[in-house]
């Protein structure tokens, strides 16, 4: 019953033909070799220029598509190959899809920002529909067809008066095309898709629902030994000696590895490796680095600036706000996250002939070999990187990290390593979304229109780059030393005509914790206190809220989500607060807006909650959303988005808060890191706006941004009070209701 | 000194040896016995994901010392539940429900649902949220598995 690595992905040359080989029983395997095809004078290209870059035609009349967007869990594997099928008039289940290995997939990008479709899958449409073309440019030579007279159905292009045609396989001697993408050839007619747009069940829920999924956790290599790492106790604590002997009693053991402040133990089982790494006498340096938790807020505004970022400037602010009927003015704050992937990280790396190879589940493969290189010292064409699905990450969690692990353990033991990190690890260790402090003054005229707007982020330096690899850093390896927090500034500026707008971003030169991106990074913050110091202008100008934002909206796609979610959500005409609040349970409902980056996808929500004054507690019964992503490429994996989006914002929302003290995390587990349970995760009622003949967007994360202000606004309306601090817990709303 | 020890998984005898009794179930057999099922996920009992089925009870297998194991314990897994070919009627749901995001929580799910159909054929959908509420997901997948148990159990 041992599972060895097995082989699915191996590109076999038969006959002069690449042809593709995959086998369904062993889906999501290994490749076992480390050169793919580079037998017969054959490479694998991986240019993202080059249509064989993308895609593949077998002699088996499949095709396989490679994709260096990677499937977290969202189901773009699945969006990818209905994508690629429709353009090439193939069947669903004639086509693969290889993702993120750096010698077989082009680099198209890390997954994050919700770009997979918007950017990775327009770019494999473009190829496709390229080889199409050429496709049937070559039937047309040999059949004597005119190209307009030809067609493509079912993997073959045929004479559209009938007749015999040629199937792919036959058009692909040498099993390349050898050709450049043309980012401008004709993509079919949305009125022709057939698998576009249409519910298409996932290929990867069979084998996750019948455990014979192979996720980067199940990854066993031959020869490979287990390793657990030993994490200082403070973050920046020096390891200063280790007592070896203490694990000496343990069977199996095979060595302690210390590489300056980096410590692990590697044994023949994995539960040695547990075992030992619990037993490791060790003792560090003292370390006290981190600000207080309850002075986190104070810390934020004293920390450095190193520039600031205008996002947005019209008209005079200042000087609006200086004759303004009447002003406001609130400072919002949003904890510090995790991450919170239910798999801790894991990793496998095996360092062979001066080649590394590892099998990582991280989100950005072809940016992960370059790391690993440098780290190593490696040359980059020396590392293969083979992304193999893990837990959800939602972000830069510790994928990479553990990667970063098993490369330097391979190199120590040499042996194939695999690097676990445990349930500590992970809450501990992983990159955290930085805290975030946003102060926003408004000047309402005598209308109680926003005449002046005013708002200012504390936000650290930095945009979405490399995260530095903890291994990199505690063994004093090469690593990079700037902050990638993500896009972080990204919806500061707001999607509202008002006349007199002043919006920047106060860059920080550090942060707590090692800071990355997590689902929806810098919109969620943004978007929280925009949308509900908005609702804040509304209530002072006694103005229903849906009718507030659509006096200053002008964006006919924004107001039409609006118009939806205020449909489906069965939305009343009043001012918030309501006008009863008597009884225990209160109970009031929620607006939220957002146009993702001001550029595309948009998203409306509603929040009903009900707030228990005796307890403080809130819970979210019902969430309505409306999205507007522009073409859909797979209706239900988008609303399996969106309640993915509700759900887990409601938690971050209302639960969760990264705790620490002066030395490092102590929310190392999901006792002291809580999420939302079954019991109270709320209804999601959702409606798609599908707009075929318009560009794909991003669906991952824009709905998530519109949560946080949704249900703020909503406890106000309930309550009339005000929460501007996430997470809502009840601690802080039964001090908000005593304020009112 | 190495134990060996006997144990009945998903109907086949299975030998193992052990170095320390005190292995969890869940290292047995994902490392011994080369199962994808049973996930890592906590090591602590807290999420759920490592659930197997011991004499029809769902069991964390990772705080589940082996030595503990009554002697000819039925354990049975993901994949012993029910195979491709005839799924349990709860994978089938699942897969009929599209319940699955990045699916690392979903072994647990199944397994714990599974116990509870078991011992309620006809949970209503409170009793479904209560029985799973030890049970964690963070892709937000839990409507559509509330759906799906329901579906199995002839109740949606």
């Amino acid at each position: 019953m041992n599972a060895p690595a097995l082989s699915r992905r191996s590109l076999l040359l038969q006959g002069g033909a690449l042809v593709v080989g995959f086998s369904m029983a062993g889906r999501n395997a290994l490749a076992q070799t480390f050169a793919p095809v580079a037998t017969d004078g054959f490479t694998k290209a991986v240019a993202p220029d080059q249509v064989d870059s993308f895609l593949a035609l077998g002699a088996d009349g499949r095709a396989t598509i490679f994709s260096g967007k990677v499937d977290l869990g969202t189901g773009i594997e699945t969006a990818m190959a209905q994508i690629a099928a429709e353009e090439l008039d193939l069947p669903l289940d004639r086509v693969a899809v290889v993702q993120g290995d750096t010698a077989l997939t082009p680099d198209q990008g890390p997954t994050y920002g919700s770009l997979s479709i918007q950017k990775g899958g327009v770019e494999i449409r473009h190829a496709a529909a390229t080889a199409r073309a050429r496709l049937v440019q070559r039937a047309s030579e040999r059949l004597g067809v005119p190209v307009d007279a030809l067609e493509t159905r079912d993997g073959a292009v045929r004479p559209k008066a009938g007749g015999p045609g040629l199937a792919y396989a036959e058009l692909v001697t040498d099993g390349r095309l050898d050709l450049k993408v043309d980012p401008a050839v004709n993509t079919k007619d949305p009125a022709r898709f057939a698998l576009v747009g249409k519910s298409v069940a996932r290929i990867d829920i069979p084998q996750k629902v019948m455990g014979r999924f192979t996720y980067m956790q199940d990854v066993r290599v031959p020869g490979m030994v287990h390793a657990r790492v030993v994490r200082p106790p403070a973050i920046g604590a020096s390891l200063e000696s280790v007592d070896e002997g203490s694990v000496a009693g343990i069977p199996g053991v095979l060595k302690v590895v210390r590489q300056g402040n980096f410590l692990a133990v590697v044994a023949e089982k994995e539960w040695a490796a547990v075992k030992a790494a619990g037993q490791l006498g060790a003792t560090w340096s003292k370390w006290e680095g981190l600000p207080e938790q309850d002075k986190l807020w104070q810390h934020v505004r004293a920390t450095k600036v190193t520039k600031d970022d205008l996002t947005s400037s019209t008209g005079d602010a200042e000087a609006a706000l200086g004759r303004a009927a009447r002003t406001l003015e609130a400072s919002y704050d949003f904890a510090i996250h995790t991450h919170g992937s239910i798999g801790p990280s894991c990793a496998v790396a095996e360092l062979k002939d001066g080649l590394l190879t590892c099998w990582t589940a991280s989100q950005m493969t072809h940016a992960l070999r370059k790391q690993l290189a440098a780290m190593t010292g490696l040359a980059p064409e020396a590392v293969r990187c083979i992304y193999v699905e893990g837990s959800g990450c939602y972000g830069r969690n510790g994928h990479e990290d553990a990667a970063g692990d098993a490369a330097l353990l391979a190199r120590a033991v040499g042996r194939p390593v695999r690097v676990q990190w445990s349930r500590a690890d992970e809450h501990g260790w992983d990159p955290k979304g930085p805290p975030t402090l946003i102060d926003l003054k408004a000047g309402l005229d005598a209308d109680g229109n926003v005449a002046a707007w005013s708002s200012q982020f504390h936000v650290p330096e930095g945009a979405a780059g490399n995260v530095p690899l903890v291994a990199a850093d505690l063994a004093g390896l090469p690593h990079e030393t700037a902050m990638a927090p993500g896009n972080v500034i990204q919806n500061s500026a707001l999607p509202y005509a008002f006349p007199n707008v002043r919006t920047v971003c106060h860059r920080l030169a550090s942060t707590p914790f090692r800071p990355s991106w997590i689902r929806t990074p810098g919109r969620m913050q943004n978007t929280y206190a925009n949308e509900a110091f908005l609702d804040e202008c509304a209530a002072a100008a006694g103005a229903d809220p849906l009718e507030y934002r659509l006096r200053a909206l002008k964006d006919p796609r924004g107001i039409a989500v609006l118009e939806r979610v205020a449909e489906i959500a069965g939305w009343q005409a009043r001012p918030s607060p309501a006008a009863d609040m008597s009884g225990d349970v209160l109970r009031g409902r929620g607006l939220s807006y957002v146009k993702y980056e001001l550029n595309r996808t948009y998203v409306a929500g509603v929040a009903e909650v009900e707030v228990d004054r005796r307890t403080g507690r809130i819970r979210v019964p019902r969430f309505f959303v409306a999205q507007d992503c522009g073409q859909i490429i797979n209706p239900d994996g988008v609303r399996n988005q969106l309640d993915g989006n509700v759900i887990q914002t409601v938690s971050r929302v209302l639960m969760e808060e990264v705790t620490f003290d002066r030395g490092g995390v102590t929310s190392l587990d999901w006792a002291s890191y809580p999420i939302i349970t079954f019991p109270d995760v709320p209804e999601v009622v959702t409606a798609l706006i599908d707009r075929p003949t318009e560009k794909p967007w991003g669906a991952g994360e824009p709905s998530a941004a519109i949560v946080p202000a949704a249900i703020s606004n909503a406890i106000f309306d309930a309550t009339g009070a005000r929460l501007r601090s996430v997470p809502f817990t009840p601690a802080k709303v039964k001090a908000a209701l005593r304020a009112t | 000194m190495a134990q060996q020890m006997s144990l009945d998984v998903n109907g086949r005898a299975a030998r193992v040896s052990v170095d320390d009794p005190d292995t969890p179930l869940l290292y047995v057999l994902r490392d011994d016995l080369g199962l994808h099922g049973p996930r890592f996920g906590c090591g602590l009992g807290q999420c759920g994901s490592c659930t197997v089925h011991v004499d029809g009870q769902a069991v964390r297998s990772c705080i589940t010392p082996v030595s503990g194991l009554k002697p000819g314990a039925k354990i049975v897994t993901l994949e012993g539940l029910g195979t491709p070919e005839m799924p349990h009627p709860v994978q089938a749901a699942f897969i009929a429900e599209q319940a699955a995001q990045c699916g690392y929580c979903i072994n647990g799910m199944i397994m714990q649902s599974a116990a509870l159909l078991n011992e309620t054929p006809k949970p209503d959908e409170a009793a479904i949220r209560q029985a799973l509420a030890q049970n964690l997901c963070r892709c937000g997948t839990h409507l559509r598995i509330v759906r799906a148990v329901q579906r199995a159990a002839g109740t949606l």
